[in-house]
């Protein structure tokens, strides 16, 4: 099996979607997980905020074409509340984004994310409202979440950030997907399996 | 001296297969159960890191979620669903997995399929990518509902890592007056701890009331530990256990059946150990229960009236009653019972067993379905399903004017046809009434016994079975 790379940091321009609570429901609504692979998923991210009964586009910063290049995503608080449902992290990624930097995160989403190796860098209120504001100004900011420093940089400014220990530490050690380590283990997994007589059967 | 342990410590230690650079378990999963809803992703992710299935003997699948239930026939009407099935078809095929499909006399909801088949034993770890895995734990195995990269994870190396959990143990004691079921024992636990109070727990349930519990009724109580919180639930093994297992396609024969009735003997949590809670309740206090809300933990008896946000006991709970109220359109204050009902669904993996279509069945014989109420009867599998024609249960429903229909997850989470439509009401014996859950984004769902959701079929409205079917007479 291919190595996970170390992220040390992911740079790209950025889009602003204001709100606090946004959850997995509206990241990706429920009808979108009858699928089989999470490949299409991207073209549903947000679906029902981007588009109306009649999918008609909405007026939302992923329809504004100046943000059509965006892979950093920004928002507010309690980012990705909701269910544990994977398809919503899926739905973020396959759009094409490769970091956030929100207020904060809800645990489950944000263990989801961390698997798929989507850094999600904390900000404050006042770091958004700077960023957001940079972003507005002029799309394309090149902004870089720097995992390693914990800051985020876009023109000639930079603000702090925090990221979850375990997460940076798994992000800059490319352990951020257990499968590696889980798959490194096989002597001890079949010597436990051994000892086990229903897994002889 | 050895410290005495409780089952979940033991079967934890028995399969840790070693301890992960974060500090987690790499903990073996025995037994991987799969269906296609969450399966077609990971298995992709096992092609795109070309890896296989580490143990094709120790992965059952089969589908339930989005199978049709007025009769199963391919193709589908909804190519989605046609799809899903053939993934998961396929690529049991590719990876050499046991799939018990549709027409085989063996598909049913995963979590139905897996103990009448045997796979589901004492002692084991099993997996499964639904969060009602948790049912399995009625056999004294730790079960647990994973995500889909852990499902791949499962896959390719049958471990996954994981954060050992606090044990509580609770203990009903006593016996059920008449007309009152396990689903309300599992109802009246989470009204009492909430739906968060299992968080970081698994929970041991015990006492007389288990101890006298058939399988079934077991099963129906450990179903439901997710909805209080807590990642899995369990009872010891016991005589009933085996007695269940005795026999079955995958249970140990002969010298093997010795051997492993000693071993799971010997798992059972050990006399003394500690817990990290214990929990008493007396079973006599428990009353037939109905959902008035939007979360399982809105919970009262049926006798008892709808809450009133006036009266909360502070400003959270005022606000979560009035956010449940004005999504279920209930009157603060009113009784329950007498609440009108639309649809009536017996089924699912907490209620769809032979025991709970026998029960209902007994008490609807002679009965009618009121003209206002639209009732399906969903067996949990094929299985169940031939039983239930067998005993003429299917046609004392059938006789009652219910549709009885096709194994599987139906309108407990409608991902196949079956749907509540706009605000329609739902007596139903599932276990989840969030908003939108039964396939309407402004659908009502009242959570109840399979008894009291037939009372409510026969009278249109959420009724006290005990009355509806002169029940407690019968016992005095």
């Amino acid at each position: 099996m291919a190595a996970l790379a170390k992220i040390t940091s992911v740079s790209g321009k950025g889009v602003h979607v204001p709100g606090s609570d946004i959850d997995t429901d509206r990241i990706i609504p429920a009808r979108f997980m009858k699928c089989v692979t999470f490949d299409d998923l991207g073209q549903y991210l947000f679906y029902d905020v981007r588009f109306d009964g009649n999918d008609e586009k909405r007026d939302h910063p992923l329809n504004d074409p100046k943000f059509s290049e965006a892979s950093i995503l920004i928002s507010g608080v309690n980012f990705g509340c909701g269910s544990s449902r994977e398809h919503a992290p899926q739905a973020i990624y396959r759009y094409g984004f490769r970091g956030l930097i929100a207020q904060s995160y809800a645990e489950i989403f944000f263990g989801n994310c961390a698997t798929l190796g989507i850094p999600c860098a904390v900000a404050t209120a006042e770091g958004i409202e700077t960023l957001s504001a940079a972003v507005a100004a002029d799309p394309t900011t090149e902004i870089t979440i720097d995992v390693e420093a914990c800051e985020v940089r876009f023109g000639d400014q930079k603000i702090p950030v925090t990221i979850v220990d375990t997460a940076r530490d798994a992000f800059l050690s490319a352990q951020w997907d257990p499968i590696g380590e889980l798959v490194d283990g096989t002597p001890e997994i079949d010597a436990t399996a051994s000892k086990l007589s229903y897994m002889a059967g | 001296m050895i410290q005495p342990r409780s089952l979940f410590e033991k079967v934890w230690d028995s399969h840790s297969v070693r301890t992960l650079s974060n500090g987690q378990t790499q903990l073996l999963i025995g037994t991987h159960l799969i269906h296609e809803v969450t399966s077609p992703q990971a298995f992709g992710m096992l092609r795109d890191l070309d890896l296989k299935v580490k143990f094709p003997n120790r992965t059952f699948a089969t589908v339930d979620h989005i199978v049709p239930t007025t009769a199963h026939v391919e193709p589908f009407s909804d190519p989605l669903a046609q799809e899903m099935i053939n993934a998961l078809r396929d690529n049991c095929k590719e990876f050499d997995v046991k799939f018990f499909d549709i027409g085989s006399g063996t598909q049913g909801v995963v979590h139905v399929v897996g103990p009448e088949q045997g796979i589901t034993q004492p002692g084991t770890t099993i997996a499964c990518g639904d969060s009602h895995t948790a049912t399995h734990g009625a056999f004294g195995a730790i079960a647990f509902g994973i995500g889909t990269t852990q499902i791949r994870d499962v896959l390719a190396t049958q471990t996954m890592a994981m954060t050992k959990l606090k044990v509580r143990r609770i203990n009903v004691d006593g016996e059920l007056p008449p007309g009152v079921y396990a689903k309300d024992v599992a109802l009246h636990i989470i009204k009492l701890l909430g739906a968060k109070g299992g968080i970081g727990y698994a929970y041991e349930y015990g006492g007389s009331l288990f101890d006298n519990f058939s399988m079934e009724e077991r099963m129906t109580v450990c179903n439901m530990s997710i909805e209080g919180g807590a990642r899995c639930g369990y009872v010891n093994p016991d005589q009933t256990t085996y007695e269940y297992l005795k026999g079955r396609p995958y249970s140990p024969e002969g010298e093997a059946w010795d051997t492993a009735v000693a071993e799971w003997d010997a798992i059972a949590s050990d006399e003394g150990c500690e817990y990290g809670d214990v929990v008493k309740i007396d079973a006599a206090d428990i009353a037939p229960s109905v959902t008035w809300g939007i979360s399982p933990d809105h919970g009262i008896f049926v006798t008892e009236n709808i809450p009133d946000p006036a009266a909360a006991k502070d400003e959270d709970t005022r606000i979560s009653i009035e956010e449940a109220l004005e999504y279920m359109k209930l009157p603060a204050g009113a009784p329950i019972a007498g609440t009108k009902v639309d649809v009536c669904f017996i089924g699912s993996c907490t209620n769809g067993r032979l025991s709970d279509f026998r029960e209902a069945a007994k008490f609807l014989k002679g009965h009618t379905v009121a003209s206002t109420v639209k009732a399906i009867a969903v067996p949990g599998s094929e299985i169940v399903n031939h039983l239930c024609e067998q005993e003429g249960i299917a046609q004392v429903f059938r006789d009652a004017g219910f549709e009885w229909r096709e194994a599987g997850c139906s309108m407990c989470l409608a991902m196949n046809p079956d749907k509540l439509e706009g605000e329609q009401l739902c007596a139903s014996s599932s276990n989840r009434n969030f908003k939108g859950r039964q396939g309407s984004p402004t659908g009502r769902t009242v959570l109840m016994s399979p008894v009291m959701v037939a009372a409510a079929a026969v009278t249109g409205v959420v009724s006290d079975a005990r009355e509806v079917f002169g029940m407690a007479e019968k016992a005095a």
